[in-house]
């Protein structure tokens, strides 16, 4: 591979460029769309898990919600009913989301193909029914608001808009500079030639089962923190995040971005955020926008905004 | 009522939702092992049915049971034909690739919500049965037309049945599903059996729906259940397996009725799903699996 001869640096240039471009937003963005981009980040975390799994190591899952529900309730119900801060709150949701994985991984990774794909959905469904049946303690659909005296880290109070850029910021880089060393590391390369042919990696002496397990469990953290992080900067946990339309979200958005790519899981992220918002505006009919973008995707562009650059313009693109 | 009278109960309930699921997820099915497509958007052709025989029930004049008899026939023919459309626009440039499919059909699923949305509306809007009897049991009188749902349902499965094995039209659609390549070198628009295969799964939901739309409200969001269910089913009897798919849905239609009489439903539907999940782990064939390819 040509990137193979690039220099480290280079790689990382542009989610270092993006990250600059994100820290310099904050001076400039109405408080709109700063409360927009710190959900854009947040979500954008929770779809670079998703690539983690889907775009780099082939494993096509709609059970995601599962595991960012597993850290937005680690993290919000331990701050509800348990007092517990944000800080060791976000730690419980990293934490929650990755056991999850590793849970539904041991039993999921067994299959593949479209087997693994219904097995992880019917995960994530007994998930999210488990949530409505105990509705006394999670309020169900209705979910629980979380008190302001809550949500607060070292001091600073995550209500208020730029601690919670800040917060959700930190997430983010945090996230995308640790994908984006991941995915070039030695553990990267095995994760796409899991992707790319199974059978030889394995006859190379590597375990599909083991790499899969681990990548769906990076990709687990991933989703819990961004779960938990959601419920303690936006104050809310409802039933609706742990369910199936939760799990195509970061589906739809990887695929837009271009699965497989640094920076996809971000641009699809925001692009179909403020997509979805100027539909809103223009139209009722939302959940169009959604089935048309997926539907157009998949018949024209399957590698996404990245993944088409990357193929006729720019081979050199992380 | 004592137990006996309960359970008699249960078990009736129990049959009206096996027919109904038997009938839906014999679409899946066929689709599934005919195409090899997982078809996301089964529930919302389910979804169709139920709102096309709303619109045909409120249209056509009259009393209740010419109505229903025109949306009876009516409702699965236009899903069908939607549902042909959908492999011509999408599904057959995509070339059936299993992933994109999926991928494809959760956008259709979208799409037809939407439409229902939209042309529709968001209430749940009943349709009248076509004729009201109530049938006197021992302990219970009980809906004559909840009767009449299993025996249709019984019917329509035969129909199939026969269809599949014994006619031309079914040996066409049995040697696409075992090798589409020879089937094509033989002469047949493989094409046209696709087509034609995943408008008859569409039909085969719509036609379920209309059936059950009497009991149970027609909604736009109402495509959700019967998806799981179906894939519920479809697993159990071992993918792509007809005969399989039938005996799943009379055990898992039985058992959820009676289970959700005597326990909460919820907790009923969370120990499927789990059930489910480690059946397609621990024994990808199906429960009554070894009868297919």
């Amino acid at each position: 591979m040509k990137t193979l001869a690039l220099p480290l640096a280079l790689p990382l240039a542009l989610p270092l460029a993006l990250l600059a471009l994100l820290a310099a937003a904050t001076l400039l963005l109405p408080p709109y769309h700063e409360g927009n981009l710190a959900r854009i980040m947040l979500l954008a975390t929770y779809a670079m898990g998703y690539n983690i799994a889907f775009g780099y190591t082939g494993l096509l899952s709609l059970g995601h919600a599962l595991f960012f529900g597993a850290g937005m309730y680690a993290a919000g119900m331990a701050a509800e009913y348990g007092g517990v801060p944000a800080a060791p709150g976000l730690a419980l949701g990293l934490l929650g989301g990755g056991a999850m994985a590793l849970a539904v991984g041991l039993l999921a990774l067994r299959t593949s193909g479209v087997s693994f794909l219904i097995v992880t959905m019917m995960f994530a469904q007994a998930g999210y029914l488990t949530i409505l049946y105990n509705t006394d303690v999670t309020r169900g659909e209705e979910g629980i608001v979380l008190a302001a005296a809550l949500r607060r880290i070292a001091g600073f109070d995550l209500a208020q808009d730029d601690t919670r850029y800040l917060a959700a910021f930190a997430i983010f880089a945090v996230g995308l500079i640790a994908q984006a060393l991941l995915v070039r590391s030695r553990f990267g390369r095995v994760m796409v030639a899991m992707r790319e042919n199974e059978e030889r990696s394995r006859m190379l002496g590597y375990s599909p089962y083991r790499v899969k397990l681990i990548a769906l469990v990076i990709s687990g953290l991933y989703a819990g923190v961004a779960g938990a992080a959601y419920a303690l900067l936006f104050g809310y946990m409802g039933a609706g995040f742990a369910a199936i339309q939760n799990s195509i979200a970061p589906l739809l958005w990887v695929l837009l971005g271009g699965a497989g790519t640094v920076l996809g899981p971000f641009l699809g992220t925001a692009a179909m955020f403020y997509l979805t918002d100027l539909a809103a505006s223009l139209t009722t009919a939302t959940l169009l926008v959604t089935g048309v973008a997926l539907l157009l995707l998949v018949l024209f562009a399957p590698k996404g905004i990245l993944g088409t650059i990357r193929d006729r313009w720019a081979p050199w693109l992380p | 009522m004592g137990f006996g009278a309960f359970f008699l109960l249960a078990s009736l309930e129990g049959l009206v939702s096996a027919a109904v699921l038997a009938l839906t997820a014999a679409g899946l099915s066929l689709v599934f092992g005919v195409m090899r497509v997982v078809n996301v958007a089964h529930g919302e052709f389910f979804m169709l049915g139920a709102v096309a025989a709303w619109f045909v029930t409120s249209l056509v004049p009259g009393p209740p049971a010419l109505g229903f008899l025109a949306a009876l026939a009516i409702a699965p023919c236009l899903v069908a034909g939607i549902a042909a459309l959908a492999d011509r626009l999408v599904l057959k440039r995509l070339n059936y690739d299993p992933d994109a499919t999926i991928v494809a059909t959760i956008g259709l699923l979208y799409i037809f919500q939407q439409a229902a949305l939209s042309l529709y509306g968001p209430e749940a809007r009943p349709v009248p049965a076509p004729f009201s009897i109530r049938v006197q049991l021992p302990w219970f009188g009980y809906s004559g037309y909840k009767l009449a749902v299993i025996a249709a349902a019984a019917v329509v499965l035969a129909a199939l049945w026969l269809g599949l094995t014994r006619t031309r039209a079914g040996l066409v659609m049995r040697a696409t599903q075992i090798d589409r390549e020879t089937a094509a070198a033989f002469g047949i628009d493989t094409g046209r059996v696709y087509a034609g295969v995943f408008a008859l799964g569409a039909g085969l939901a719509a036609l379920a729906a209309v059936l059950v739309v009497p009991i149970q409200q027609a909604h736009y969001l109402m495509g959700h259940d019967p998806l799981l269910l179906s894939f519920i089913t479809v697993i159990i009897g071992g993918l792509g397996s007809l005969r399989g798919t039938l005996v799943a849905a009379l055990v898992i239609g039985l058992s959820d009725g009676i289970i959700s009489v005597f326990f909460s439903p919820t907790l009923a539907k969370i120990i499927a799903t789990l059930l489910v999940a480690l059946v397609l782990v621990f024994r990808p064939q199906g429960l009554f699996g070894g009868a297919r390819t």
